[in-house]
């Protein structure tokens, strides 16, 4: 998942609402149960265009990690009415951008285009929900591609490769434990009819969203989605999303990556917390807030006091990445001088939760990270694909527009003892990961 | 991902700049100067409440003093840790009390800085601007701690694949010129940089005469002069610059090849550019689109990825600097292959400069740029890096309406011999990993 998924801001700050009140996000249903979400931005004549189907790694088949994110690579290998790379040409010829991408929860496909040629886009994107046609020819070649994308994203950066075990160690029974780009052997050994397979169970429209940002109006998109998805018919049933889900967690667990090319080592702890879609009311913004004060910018908690103040880090902070239909992740790390260890420097961020669970935080704290987390929301309304992907992430996860909207509202209502009772609740050893990044097994390392 | 660009690169990309196409009537920039003679661009858009200034100074690394690479960036990094009476703890409790984003860094040629703020706070948010370009603190304990950040990350750097890659080619192309020196230094000459260094670069760069600045988003011209003077006023007028000769890239048909125990090898490629200014450049701009620019339906993509899937990105940009130009490459792939690899890209680059680009591609090609140019338009953020862009290139204005005709007004028989000008000198290929089938013409 990307960085910019870390927070579901909402489009109204404060402030910002008497000047930007004409950008209502509005959103409707059509009859084959594809949902439809429009963001109006008419500073200039570009629409954003994502369609979000909702599956991704962790709908998998285990043993066949990796084909959600082989089959987004594949539906640009053409249908019967576009073949070929016909709609990848179609956006090149309009000047247009278009990517992908595949997170655990959700894959996602999207163009920007001048807003004149939405409609096409939309044609094009209806057409491929159920059309998509493969052959051998260019299945073989792309899942060398994908193969080499492992190599360039996995197995040539340590670091990754340990986040890859870590996830693995932090899910002791639920598939966010698999890398959403898959394990390699298992990647190796996808095919054609795997791909074909688990397009006709999850691609239809009944399981998808799609999300236009941009200079067009509710009424616009409506007539031109009656006209283009509206046509395609639903041919699978949706299901809820009941995953494996985890067993009580008792033990604290270590991994340790050793790699010689490894030249800074750090440490980082990954604690298993709920995600937006599954935390009880207020508790999700409190983890939220909780990670500001303790891990963003230069006066946070971790850095001045293992950057500045202790002098041990080169680097400390935190993050939670909520937008998840199960599970999220909250995570600490931290980079050491030359000199100082890893087990010192996780005593010392230790240390600093530890203090931070006995004492809480301050009012001054809490109301400084609120003000930064509610003008990130007003700053996201700068970039149309920016505010595009929240809506799209947050409603692919299970949460719902007015969730969206209300997210400034609930970032604001937290409460100094909702943000400690958050830290004593979940920053519990017995349910984390520690992560040590080193360059060989010295002995200190290999007591874990 | 699909598509996504080969990290190495974007050190490289980061110095210059993308090209933008033309024809945004919706977007209305003023030319503002202030009283005190202080000129920014500005495009005033109200419809969010918040400003975006960008601002360059013309005298990045390539200013930093023979045996003190890095200056520049460490200068850089400090210019928002602490200035006047605020330390860098009061400093950067100031931005974050009222949620104002501002950062700088440095490229070859350049000092660049970036500013968010809401409207509501945008005097305190240009006060804060204010000292930090006119009086940097760099206290030796804000100064140790960003030393060794950079440490840390040339630590990283060394054992990684991209950036050797990327490093090799600077430095075997720029070898004896300030372009070949690494612009966050070397270990070496940032550990021998002292905070009076610091002192006496920013001193000598950050000046008047050589700073373009634009402003997007919710502000006037009229309010705009004022806080122009107030902000910069009290910069002095010039910089004082160390003279820079102009390159071209040398070691070209060069294969250089670095052993390192990766998976995936790495491959930078690259030869003499065609400078902006030049009555060729649109020409390239194009050629360098049909070869390997950034769409998914370039030459180079379908031949390595889309026919042969050795690569999961493989693109090449026009890089220009203010002393050289450079057509600049990359691509990652398997290591039993890396040398089928960098053969066909050779090929292909051969093939393209005699035959150069058919009439359907260079059709599509102008197309594509010429209704590209919105979509990089649509942000007060990429507005404002684009206008000081222009700024620094020596365009006025203007550019906007212009653009759309000078790619129009290529021919196919424009194409075709810059296709020969661009492409046909050789290359210079940097490979790092364990790559078989390649003959490195260097010993390491």
């Amino acid at each position: 998942m990307t960085k910019f998924l870390l927070l579901i801001a909402g489009l109204m700050g404060a402030t910002a609402s008497a000047a930007y009140a004409g950008a209502e996000v509005s959103h409707f249903t059509l009859a084959n149960g594809l949902q439809v979400v429009v963001v109006p931005d008419h500073r200039a004549p570009v629409v954003t265009h994502i369609i979000w189907y909702k599956v991704g790694a962790a709908d998998e088949t285990p043993g066949k990690s990796g084909l959600a994110h082989f089959l987004e690579h594949l539906m640009f290998k053409g249908t019967e009415k576009n073949p070929g790379d016909a709609f990848s040409r179609q956006v090149a010829a309009i000047g247009g951008q278009e990517n992908a991408f595949t997170a655990s929860d959700y894959t996602g496909f999207f163009q920007r285009v001048p807003r004149n040629h939405l409609k096409e886009m939309m044609a094009l994107e209806a057409d491929r929900i159920t059309g998509l046609v493969l052959t051998d020819d260019v299945v073989r070649p792309e899942l060398n591609v994908v193969l080499e994308e492992q190599n360039m994203r996995i197995a040539n950066n340590p670091a990754a490769r340990l986040g890859e075990q870590m996830d693995a160690a932090l899910y002791l029974n639920h598939p966010y434990g698999r890398p959403v780009i898959g394990w390699r052997q298992e990647i190796e050994q996808l095919d054609r009819e795997d791909a074909l397979a688990f397009y006709r169970r999850f691609y239809t429209p009944n399981n998808a969203i799609v999300v236009v940002a941009g200079d067009v109006t509710a009424e616009e998109v409506k007539a031109d989605a009656e006209a283009t998805y509206a046509k395609v018919a639903d041919r699978a049933d949706t299901n809820a999303r009941h995953r494996p889900m985890e067993p009580l967690q008792e033990a604290l667990r270590t991994v340790t990556l050793a790699d010689l090319r490894v030249e800074q080592p750090s440490v980082s702890r990954d604690y298993l917390v709920p995600s937006e879609s599954s935390a009880k009311p207020g508790e999700s913004e409190a983890l939220e807030v909780l990670a500001h004060i303790l891990g963003s910018g230069e006066n946070c908690r971790l850095y001045r006091g293992l950057v500045i103040e202790q002098g041990l880090a080169l680097n400390a902070g935190a993050n939670y990445s909520g937008t998840a239909v199960d599970y999220a992740k909250f995570s600490v790390f931290g980079a050491p001088k030359p000199g100082v260890s890893l087990p010192q420097l996780e005593a010392a961020i230790d240390g600093i939760l530890a203090d931070l669970i006995a004492h809480g935080v301050s009012t001054e704290e809490l109301d400084r990270a609120k003000t930064r987390l509610i003008a990130d929301a007003v700053y996201a309304e700068d970039n149309q694909r920016t505010l595009a992907r929240w809506y799209g992430a947050a409603l692919a996860t299970g949460q719902t527009i007015e969730d969206v909207r209300s997210w400034p509202d609930r970032i604001r209502a937290v409460t100094v003892v909702a943000v400690q009772n958050a830290a004593r609740t979940w920053l519990d050893r017995r349910r984390s990961v520690t992560g040590y990044l080193v360059k060989t097994l010295a002995p200190e390392e290999k007591r874990s | 991902m699909r598509g996504m660009r080969v990290v190495g690169l974007l050190a490289a990309i980061a110095a210059t700049s993308v090209m933008f196409a033309a024809g945004a009537g919706a977007t209305t920039i003023e030319r503002v100067v202030s009283p005190g003679g202080i000129e920014a661009w500005l495009v005033h858009e109200p419809a969010v409440p918040l400003v975006a200034v960008d601002l360059a100074f013309v005298g990045g690394a390539i200013q930093d003093s023979a045996g003190k690479a890095g200056t520049a960036s460490l200068a850089a990094s400090l210019l928002d840790a602490g200035a006047g009476d605020l330390d860098s703890t009061a400093f950067s409790d100031r931005l974050e009390r009222k949620a104002i984003q501002m950062g700088f860094s440095a490229q070859h040629d350049t000092i660049r800085g970036t500013m968010r703020t809401l409207t509501e706070n945008r005097d305190e948010a240009f006060e804060l601007l204010r000292l930090a370009v006119t009086a940097p603190r760099f206290d030796a304990k804000d100064f140790e701690i960003s030393r060794a950040q950079i440490l840390s990350l040339l630590r990283r750097e060394a054992t990684s694949p991209t950036d050797i890659a990327s490093q090799r080619w600077w430095e075997t192309a720029f070898e004896g010129h300030p372009y070949g020196r690494p612009v966050k230094g070397t270990p070496e000459t940032v550990a021998s940089i002292s905070i009076a260094d610091l002192r006496g670069y920013t001193h000598r760069i950050l000046a008047r005469q050589n700073l373009k600045i634009a402003v997007v988003g919710d502000i006037d011209a009229e309010t705009l002069k004022v806080l122009l003077d107030r902000t910069f006023g009290a910069l002095p007028e010039k910089p004082d610059l160390f003279p820079v000769a102009n390159v071209v890239p040398r070691g070209l048909g060069q294969r250089i090849e670095v052993s390192l125990d990766v998976p995936q090898t790495v491959v930078d490629f690259g030869g003499p550019g065609i400078p902006r200014q030049d009555p060729d450049f649109m020409a390239a701009y194009l050629i360098n689109h049909i070869l390997g620019g950034g769409s998914n339906d370039s030459r180079l993509y379908h031949e390595v990825r889309e026919k042969r899937g050795l690569a999961y990105s493989v693109s090449d940009n026009l890089v220009w600097l203010d002393h050289a130009a450079v057509l600049l490459g990359g691509t990652a792939t398997r290591a039993d292959r890396a040398g089928e690899t960098v053969d066909l890209i050779e090929k292909e680059i051969h093939h393209f400069a005699e035959d150069g680009p058919t009439a359907g591609e260079l059709m599509e090609a102008k197309r594509y740029l010429n209704s590209a140019f919105a979509l990089n338009l649509d942000s007060s953020t990429k507005i404002a890096a684009l206008l000081v862009q222009l700024q620094l290139d020596g365009f006025g204005p203007d550019y906007f309406s212009r653009r759309s005709a000078m790619i129009e007004a290529v021919t196919l028989d424009d194409a075709r011999r810059v296709a020969k000008r661009l492409l046909d000198k050789g290359l210079l290929v940097t490979v790092v990993g364990k790559p078989q089938g390649f003959a490195s013409t260097k010993p390491n």
